[in-house]
């Protein structure tokens, strides 16, 4: 039902297909209840102006962390291992931001007999800020296997 | 740490800090993972639209080299504990590891690098443990800034590594 992506099929260079989301409480809220993560300024504009974000409440970093894995996930394929993915939290989610993941291969190399592939990520917000920039580092199939 | 308190510039580096660093803390234990978990966290991080089915079709997912349901790889089994001091708001204790301490009136969440092992499936149960690794002190445009590196460890049923997560606080 997904898609594989194989070693032989990737280059330097290479994009990861544009992944979005548009971020306000149905998604916040939706993410504090899995991860039990009931943060006032997550939940209330009064809060979040309070921890000094001028428009209120904002999102969750781990929110968007997910949002790496799944554009990773969803490009890769379920053969794909994810085997580490890093990211710094640079700047505010804010409500009604449309988050888009990016990344670009800057790696492809068999090491210790696996097929790595290796790119740099982001989550980049509508205005084009770069709010969680980060690497990650993927084993996938390869025909020759 | 007495020697950089009485320098011209006073570390930022507390005494306890220094004791703890290295040691892991006691281990931590999760509910069993079920289906239904796993499920809800798809929906939630993939929302509004459709999660992929190898995070909640079983026959789909028994074709792939996972042979069974895999959880979301930031899906974390520690949230939604029964015991929590103080019955307070914030995120769940036991997923992420402490802030490691330290001077500096100012605190940021400086991000996290994750290295993966086994993936988690329905039955699993975690176990978790936390260690400051280390620390790097320097001049940054926020001042004398301290960089904290707090690194949890989480394991199955099998002693199989599930994550290692590096998380970065910054005090300034």
């Amino acid at each position: 039902m997904t898609t594989n992506l194989y070693f032989e099929d990737v280059s330097v260079g290479d994009q990861l297909p544009a992944w979005s989301r548009r971020t306000d409480f149905m998604s916040w809220n939706r993410f504090a209840a899995v991860n039990d993560e009931f943060v006032p300024f997550h939940m209330d504009d009064e809060a979040g102006r309070a921890a000094l974000n001028e428009a209120g409440a904002f999102g969750m970093g781990n929110l968007r962390y997910a949002y790496l894995l799944n554009a990773l996930r969803d490009w890769a394929g379920d053969e794909a291992e994810i085997r580490e993915v890093g990211c710094e939290y640079r700047a505010i989610n804010q409500k009604g931001d449309v988050l888009t993941v990016t990344g670009t291969v800057t790696d492809c190399r068999v090491e210790d007999g696996e097929h790595r592939v290796y790119l740099d990520v982001n989550v980049v917000n509508q205005d084009g800020a770069a709010t969680c920039p980060g690497h990650a580092v993927l084993v996938v199939p390869s025909r020759a296997a | 740490m007495t020697d950089a308190a009485e320098g011209p510039r006073e570390s930022m580096v507390s005494p306890e800090m220094a004791e703890r660093k290295g040691v892991w803390g006691e281990s931590r234990s999760s509910y069993p993972v079920t289906a239904t978990d796993i499920r809800r966290w798809a929906i939630a991080v993939y929302w509004p639209e459709r999660p992929p089915p190898i995070f909640w079709d079983e026959d789909y997912a028994a074709t792939t080299r996972w042979g069974g349901i895999i959880a979301p790889q930031d899906f974390n089994p520690f949230a939604w504990p029964v015991e929590r001091p103080g019955m307070g708001g914030g995120p769940p204790r036991g997923a992420l590891g402490g802030s490691g301490g330290g001077g500096g009136r100012r605190i940021m969440n400086g991000g996290q690098t994750d290295t993966y092992g086994v993936p988690i499936r329905p039955g699993d149960v975690i176990s978790a443990r936390s260690r400051l690794r280390d620390w790097e002190e320097r001049t940054t445009r926020l001042g004398e800034t301290l960089f904290v590196f707090n690194e949890t460890e989480w394991t199955n049923q099998d002693g199989q590594l599930v994550k290692r997560r590096v998380s970065n606080t910054i005090r300034y």
